[in-house]
């Protein structure tokens, strides 16, 4: 297939060869309202090197960016920083048309490669520390395992100062614009929180770990290029990326709560609005997500942002409702730290949903204020005002807890 | 006492250190880690731990 793409110039001799996928609005269940980008670069020196492949379908629009300014078969080396198929599907067909001198990963991503895809060639294995001379640049090679995968490496550029950093620090936007100064800060912020939430909280401790390491690198970083979203250029951004992705690594409680629910008639949905209204009733930010009409990545990035949650969910067959099961599976997964909460529910006869709600928040490790609010067919005022009770309960519990960690 | 590194991720076992947010008191040597323990990093089994230096 023919493509007419040209590659974007980012640095002096380094080119933006990546693709935008525009039109991507799942991505393995994380709802990517507004696509992403694959990056990948090239960097011309002595030793041309690819830093990072595509999603294998996008293959010829990376060949074609690369084929608009130099021939790919003169690419010498390949970096492959992550080893999962958005970075490294195209790696194969690369290799095919480009054959490289040497293709470059972590131990564990030759191994991650290897039992992916048929890459057709020996894998140069680097760990932390080794050096790769290019010509006027080096690459310099630190391993970063779980972020977020056990093969996850970022590359260093020595001279062009730019840190390839793969999934980390990166976001799902796809946009016209190549840098993170030419969008607006609401858009990325919202992005970058979600793709934290989603991609990354579950590696909170080595996120905290790699910004501690970081300045002891003495690695002078002029530009992060992440593998998805927008590249950072300026120091001011640098500084504010790296600070957000403490803030919210760390966990420390946000003064919002997130009522995530389900209902079939409508009880569980008034017990939710009742409690939201206690909470906001303190002065509380609070946002009710029905799980009828939202999806679990909405909710996994509410979670980042909120300090107390409280789930809810109707009795259906003696179970809680599937689509609580279906978030709170994905939430357990990307353990959320340090939050406070409790569960309610509506049911009819047996009533088995909330205590399944409170063993998820059990493992969850969420500290519940109460044992679970549960009332039979459609709740009273009386127990909608428990419920109201709870939420303000709640909401104050939040605002203590702050103010103590506060002090 | 023995250290062990996970194979997948590199998180190391420290017998001294336990895994206490996991119910492993310090002190507990990689033998006597209850079998059901996986690495807390990335939530392999015991098998895939090797011993280190």
């Amino acid at each position: 297939m023919q493509e007419y793409l040209k590659a974007l110039k980012i640095s002096e001799n380094v080119y933006w060869v990546g693709v935008i996928d525009w039109n991507i609005r799942n991505f393995h269940g994380y709802s990517t309202e507004r696509g992403t980008t694959y990056n990948a670069f090239l960097v011309i020196d002595e030793k041309i090197t690819l830093i990072d492949t595509v999603k294998e379908p996008f293959y010829d629009q990376m060949m074609a960016r690369i084929s608009s300014i130099i021939d790919p078969s003169k690419i010498d080396y390949i970096v492959s920083n992550h080893a999962e198929m958005d970075h490294s599907g195209a790696l194969p067909l690369a290799v095919r048309d480009i054959k490289p001198e040497k293709i470059f990963s972590s131990q564990m991503g030759q191994k991650n490669l290897n039992a992916q895809l048929d890459i057709g060639m020996e894998i140069t294995v680097v760990k932390t520390g080794d050096n790769v001379s290019i010509g006027k640049n080096e690459l310099h090679f630190i391993q970063t395992p779980m972020l977020h995968w056990p093969d996850s490496m970022v590359t260093y550029l020595k001279n062009e100062k730019i840190l390839f950093s793969q999934d980390a620090f990166g976001m799902h936007l796809a946009g016209g614009k190549l840098f993170y100064d030419e969008y607006d800060t609401w858009l990325l912020d919202w992005e970058h929180e979600k793709y934290f939430a989603n991609i990354l909280m579950t590696y909170s401790g080595k996120i905290l770990q790699l910004l501690q390491e970081l300045p002891e690198m003495n690695l002078d970083i002029a530009m992060i290029c992440p593998d998805h979203g927008p590249l950072i250029r300026h120091q001011d951004d640098i500084s504010r990326v790296l600070k957000l992705h403490e803030k919210w690594s760390s966990q420390r409680p946000e003064k919002r709560v997130s009522v995530i629910y389900d209902t079939m008639w409508e009880a569980t949905s008034r017990m939710a609005a009742s409690i939201a209204d206690g909470v906001r009733s303190v002065g509380v930010d609070v946002e009710e997500i029905c799980m009828t009409s939202s999806d679990r990545s909405h909710v996994a990035t509410m979670i980042s942002r909120s300090g107390a949650i409280a789930v809810g969910s109707s009795t259906l067959n003696n179970n809680l409702m599937p689509s609580m099961a279906d978030v709170l599976t994905y939430l357990r997964g990307l353990k959320p730290l340090n939050k406070i909460g409790f569960s309610f529910g509506s049911f009819g006869w047996s009533g088995e949903a909330v205590k399944q709600l409170n063993d998820y928040l059990t493992e969850m490790n969420v500290e519940m204020i109460n044992q679970g609010l549960r009332f039979k067919y459609s709740p009273t005022v009386e127990e909608l005002k428990q419920c109201f009770d709870a939420g303000v309960e709640l909401a104050q519990k939040l605002i203590d807890k702050i103010e103590k960690q506060e002090k | 006492m023995q250290k062990y590194e996970c194979d997948v991720c590199g998180y190391i076992y420290d017998p001294a250190a336990g895994d206490p947010d996991n119910g492993v008191k310090p002190g507990t040597t990689f033998e006597d880690v209850p079998n059901d323990w996986v690495c807390p990093l990335c939530g392999v089994t015991k098998e895939d731990f090797s011993p280190i230096d």
